[in-house]
Parts: structure tokens; sequence; C-alpha cells
């Protein structure tokens, strides 16, 4: 099943590829597994592969649970992704011999107090109008749900077909199954997109080879440098260029660039001003407790005193609390208040969070856009495409994006999609 | 002549002040800034960077609006102090919406470190705009201690509530030379048109209009709203009657 490793650290790297992909997150990889299983061949660049937004990520598959007033096109892609999970997640569990703990139990959505009850009353109506399937539950019922929850608990909702997935398991059984596929994973930072007459020609990468301490620099992609430090079990998967003409002069030439460097991806050079995605950093801080027993059954999101906050259980007993959302540029420290909002409101919750051991505190960025849906296809210059700004739903929206991105490589993008990114180049 | 709002010799032709918070993205918050038809937007400092791209700063800018740094967030004097000189050295505005709060839960400013701070800030060459409670004694101590404005609440921030004591909104009206500006509490378009008609300057919203289900739309009921009660103040309401006065001439 599992693919040998050892054959895959040598893939026959040719000097020209059909595609490469700026950033090895859960999108950018994503889209290099399904586009090399399209027959395309593929190389990845990222200094630091999966440890940008996606090792942050708590991986809620909640399209339902996180619809939101005037955000309906979200909520479609979301459904639209989700559905498509189950297939893709069994595909790359078969194909890199990993588990990637994908559960599939709902959330549950509670309110403290009679303000957050009746605003979650409103959403629940709001989901009903969508013709979703969500259940009110009473406080009583969702403590028989989850005992765990504190007494105070005066309401729910339970979005039944709402999942969710580990994001660091997804990336590292992503980097897997490319190897497997001979799809080299440089580490290396991308300084520039090379075009000739109006069309890509491939990535320039920058002068200094990249290396786990060297992942800073604009387009790494990488944050959390606790993180990056630990020697990654799957380092052996993922190659430093082939010596040869082209990576000698530091280039990997391809018919098509695929940019999906989340929150990077707004600055990186060679691309026309009218083409550079218009994407943000917003922070977000999250935490992972871990326990010897399962503290919750599915995930949990709750409004105290108006102040969001979720719990997402791991099979392995770990929990993650999450997340802020701070419009702080590329600052990626990690706050007393941050962590204090997540444990204040995670504890209301769930009372006995307080006796979990901390695992693991993360500061990501995730990449926003002014209309919170991502980019994703053909842009304006001939041979780039986009796949980024995915903000709070790029795990979700991975499978989606993929299928999308390869769309666009195939010559079958639909001009007209929400996500295309003409709708922002006229604006420029 | 043009009924504008001064506010420390800047003129407004616009008198809905907007705040930023709670919107749920910058595509939203600019289309409900356009249709509020603002001049005037808060942004709180202590959650943004004001060098960072493709922030609120940059719509306000885009937009032409003018930006007013608050100190959301604030619990004492000192940090107010700190944030609003953050602000003024970021953005190059001595404006500051003052804005200590007392407690999580109400969210209701503390008058004791609002003063405080007002005094310090004055002093240090700050246009300073305090947001306080509906007190008229407070509010005319902040005047005296040369506040630009006042800005008292209707209710808690985000409540929705509307205006809970119009009395005292009458009151500080009537005591106040400085422009008050009704903030907090707002909850639809009638507690808008309300406050102008009690005889405040403006009104200041944001989650009324950014947690609406349609926000460009409650925005522009809200700039209707504004205008409304601002025109039926200046035309001046008819006295209140028990009994029916017959509006057509009687046949003698």
């Amino acid at each position: 099943m599992r693919p040998a490793e050892s054959s895959s650290t040598t893939p026959a790297s040719p000097s020209r590829f059909d595609v490469v992909v700026v950033g090895g997150g859960v999108i950018g990889l994503s889209v290099a597994w399904r586009a090399a299983a399209r027959g395309l061949s593929v190389a990845v660049v990222d200094p630091a592969p999966g440890s940008g937004a996606s090792h942050a990520a708590a991986g809620m598959l909640a399209p339902v649970s996180e619809v939101t007033y005037t955000e309906e096109p979200l909520l479609g892609l979301g459904l639209t992704s989700l559905a498509r999970w189950p297939a893709f997640a069994a595909e790359l569990a078969r194909e890199s011999g990993q588990e990637l703990d994908l559960r599939r139990e709902g959330t549950l959505d509670v309110a403290f107090g009679a303000d957050d009850l009746a605003a979650l009353g409103e959403l629940g109506a709001f989901m009903e109008k969508l013709g979703l399937p969500v259940e009110r539950l009473t406080g009583r019922e969702c403590r028989r749900l989850e005992p765990m929850l504190a007494p105070s608990v005066r309401g729910g909702l339970l979005a039944p077909d709402d999942a969710w997935v580990d994001p660091r398991r997804v990336t590292r059984a992503l980097r897997r199954a490319l190897a497997g596929r001979g799809v080299p994973v440089l580490r290396e930072r991308a300084a520039e997109i090379l075009v000739a007459g109006d069309t890509v020609t491939g990535v320039r990468l920058a002068s200094s080879p990249g290396t786990t301490a060297d992942v800073r620099p604009a387009f790494s992609g990488a944050l959390d440098t606790a993180a990056d430090a630990r020697p990654s079990p799957d380092t052996a998967a993922d190659v430093r260029p082939a010596p040869g003409p082209d990576t000698a002069a530091r280039v990997v030439n391809a018919g098509c660039v695929v940019l999906a460097a989340g929150a990077w991806a707004g600055g990186l050079a060679g691309v026309p001003e009218g083409v550079l995605p218009p994407v943000r950093p917003v922070k977000g801080q999250i935490m992972r407790l871990r326990s010897a027993v399962p503290v919750l059954s599915r995930c949990v999101r709750g409004t105290v005193h108006g102040s969001p906050v979720y719990l997402v259980p791991r099979g392995d007993g770990e929990l993650v609390v999450g997340a802020t959302q701070e419009e702080l540029g590329f600052d990626t420290r990690i706050t007393a208040g941050g962590l204090w909002e997540l444990l204040r409101d995670a504890r209301e919750l769930v009372p006995g969070v307080t006796e979990l051991e901390v695992a693991d505190v993360v500061a990501g960025l995730r990449p926003g856009t002014p209309d919170n849906l991502p980019l994703i296809g053909p842009t304006g210059l001939p041979g780039l495409h986009l796949a980024t700004g995915h903000h709070r739903s790029g795990v979700l929206l991975a499978p989606l994006t993929a299928d999308l991105v390869v769309d666009g490589l195939t010559g079958a993008a639909d001009p007209g999609h929400p996500c295309s990114p003409s709708r922002f180049e006229d604006r420029a | 002549m043009a009924d504008e709002l001064i506010i420390a010799g800047e003129k407004f032709s616009s008198r809905l002040i907007m705040g930023t918070g709670g919107a749920p993205s910058l595509e939203v918050l600019d289309q409900a800034l356009v249709a509020s038809g603002t001049q005037l937007t808060t942004v709180a400092m202590r959650r943004l960077d004001p060098s960072s791209q493709g922030s609120v700063l940059e719509v306000l800018r885009r937009r032409g609006i003018e930006v007013l740094p608050n100190t959301a967030g604030c619990y004492t004097a000192g940090e107010a102090v700190l944030t609003a000189r953050l602000a003024r050295e970021a953005l190059g505005t001595s404006w500051v919406k003052l804005e200590v709060i007392s407690d999580e839960r109400t969210l209701l400013p503390d008058p004791i470190e609002t003063f405080d701070a007002a005094e310090r800030l004055v002093a240090d060459g700050f246009t300073v705009l305090p947001y306080i409670g509906d007190d008229p004694a407070l509010a005319r101590r902040l005047e005296q201690a040369g506040c630009a404005a006042v800005m008292p609440l209707g209710a808690p921030i985000g409540s929705g509530l509307g205006i809970r004591n119009p009395h005292n909104i009458e009151l500080i009206v009537e005591a106040a030379s400085v422009p008050v500006v009704l903030d907090a509490g707002i909850g639809t378009a009638s507690d808008a048109a309300l406050a102008m008609e009690l005889g405040c300057d403006a009104v200041l919203l944001a989650t009324a209009v950014t947690r609406a289900q349609r926000p460009d739309l409650m925005a522009a009921a809200m700039r209707g709203a504004v205008e409304a009660g601002r025109q039926a103040r200046l035309a001046g309401r008819i006295p209140r009657r028990r009994y029916a006065e017959a509006s057509s001439p009687r046949v003698p």
C-alpha cells in the first residue's frame, strides 16, 4: 500500500514541468496531487511545506454551522467541497497509507445566556430558510450529546452533516502521495514568476537555497518556527532540485504556474499589478490541548457573551481550541490576550478544559480576500493560475479547489465561476 | 445654507458616523459604508496594523472617508492615552474617539477613567470625542475640560436596545455647546431618527448595520433615518395634544 520512500526521493525531474505550484500548504499540495493524477508533470515549491496556515488550522469541514449572513455563495462552495471530502480522503488515505482522522459526527453550536440563545435562534431560522439540515436542541439535549458541556448551556443547534479532519495529517499524507507519484516538493522559496512575452514560463527560486531556518521571507508560507525546526518524518518525501542546467540557474521551467502561497500570494514579484491577488493576512491564534480520554465526541462551537470559540476533538485525545481573528499584517506573535480569550471562552463551554495539558500553541495567517471568497483559476496573465484567498475555509475547500484548478489547467475553466480571479482584475 | 455638522472646525455634510466592527467581509463593509453616505468612520486601533495592506483603512482611503481612531478595548486611562498616541503617530490624525470601558459584560464606559484620559489627551493637543453614559453632568464636565464633542450612549454597545433614556439625551443636548453624537445602542432606523429628533447633532452606529442580514440596505435606511430625524428637528414638531384638532378648516 504505502509507496516506498526511497524510490520517491529520486524522481526523474523533467527540465520543464507542465505545472509548478508555488506553496505547499493543503491547497497547493492538493492541487499538485490532483494535477499529477490527471497525468500532468508537476513540481511544488515551498521552503517549509505544510507549515503555514494548514499547520495552524483546526480542520473544521463545517459549511453549515459557519454560515453567515451575506455569505450564501461561500456556503454553496463549502457544501460542494464537503460532499467531495469523503472520496478525496479515502483516495488519499489509500494512496499515502496514512490515516487522516476524517470524522463526520457533525457540529454542535451552543449558546449561553438569553442573548446568545436568541442570536442562535435567529441563526437557526436563517439556516432553515436556506434549507440546511439543522436540529434545534435544548440545553439538556445538548448535554446528553456532550456530557462535558457546562451545565449553563441554554440550547444548541446541531448540524449533523458537518465534519472535520486533521489538517496536519492531510498535508503529511499529500506529501507522501506526491512522493509516490514522483512529484518533487522543492524546499525552496519562489522569488519571482518568470514571464516571456505575455506568457508565464516558470519560477525563479530565491538565490540562497531554502532551508527550514530560512522561512521568514515573503513567500515561505511558513509561520511556526517551533514546528518548522522540528524534523519532519516526511522530509525524506521532499527533494532538493536535481542538479541540472535549469536548477543551476535556479529556475523551474513550467508551462503553468499555480500560485497557492496563501497570505503571501499578494506580493510575488513578476506578477503584473492587475493580476496580483488581493489577499491580506488574517491572523489566527489557536491552541492544542491533550487529554488521556476524549473530552468531546463532536465539534462544539459556541458564543460566550458574544465571543465565538470552537473545540475540535481528535482521535488521539487532542482538543483544538480556536481561534482569534486579527488584522495585524504579517504578525505571528502569540499574545497573552489571544490565549486568554481562547481559554476563557473554552472554559465557559467545557469547564474541564483547565485540566488538560497544553500541547501546542500556534499563530497562523489566513489569506483573506475582500469578499471572503477564494481566488481559483486562470488569471489575465496566460499560464498563471491562482489557488489562494481561502481565508477560514482552506481545508474545507481543498478538494473543490484542486478540481477547479485542474479544470483550469486543462482548459476547462468556467470564467463565470464565483471564485474566478477575473472579478478583481478589472478593479486594478 | 448647507446644514453641516461641524466638529472642531471640520465640516461634514453627513451626520451619520459609522463604525467598522462586525462586518462579515471587507466588501460587505465597503458597500455598507458607501450606502450610508458617511464621511467619518471609527476604526479600533488595538485590532489593526495601520501599515498592513488590504485592511479596512484602505477601504476608507479609497472611499475618501475620514478615519476616526478609537480606543476600544481599553480599561484604563493609561491604556487609552497610549493607544491614542499610537494612533496619532500611525495615522497622522490628532482626533480620537475616547472609549474606556468598565467591564466586559456591559461594555459601559468608565466615567472616571474616561474623564482622566480626556483631560490628559486635551492637554496633549488631541481633538477628543469621548464615549460616555447618558449622564448630563459628566457631559458638561467633559465639555468644560475641552472635548470637541460628547458621545452619550443610547444603550450598551451592540445591544440594539435603542435609546433607553431619551430624557437624559435631551438634557445633554440642551446644555451642550459642542456637538452631541448619539453613540451605541441603535438597533434600527427609527432609533437613529429619534436620536436626531431629540436634538443630537449626529449618530454613530456599527452593529445595527454590519450584523444586519443585508448590511447595505440597513446602511441606506440609517442614512435616510438620520436625515429625516434631522429635518424633523429643524422643522419643529407640533405640540402633543390630548384631544383631536381637525386639520381641515371648519365650514363657517
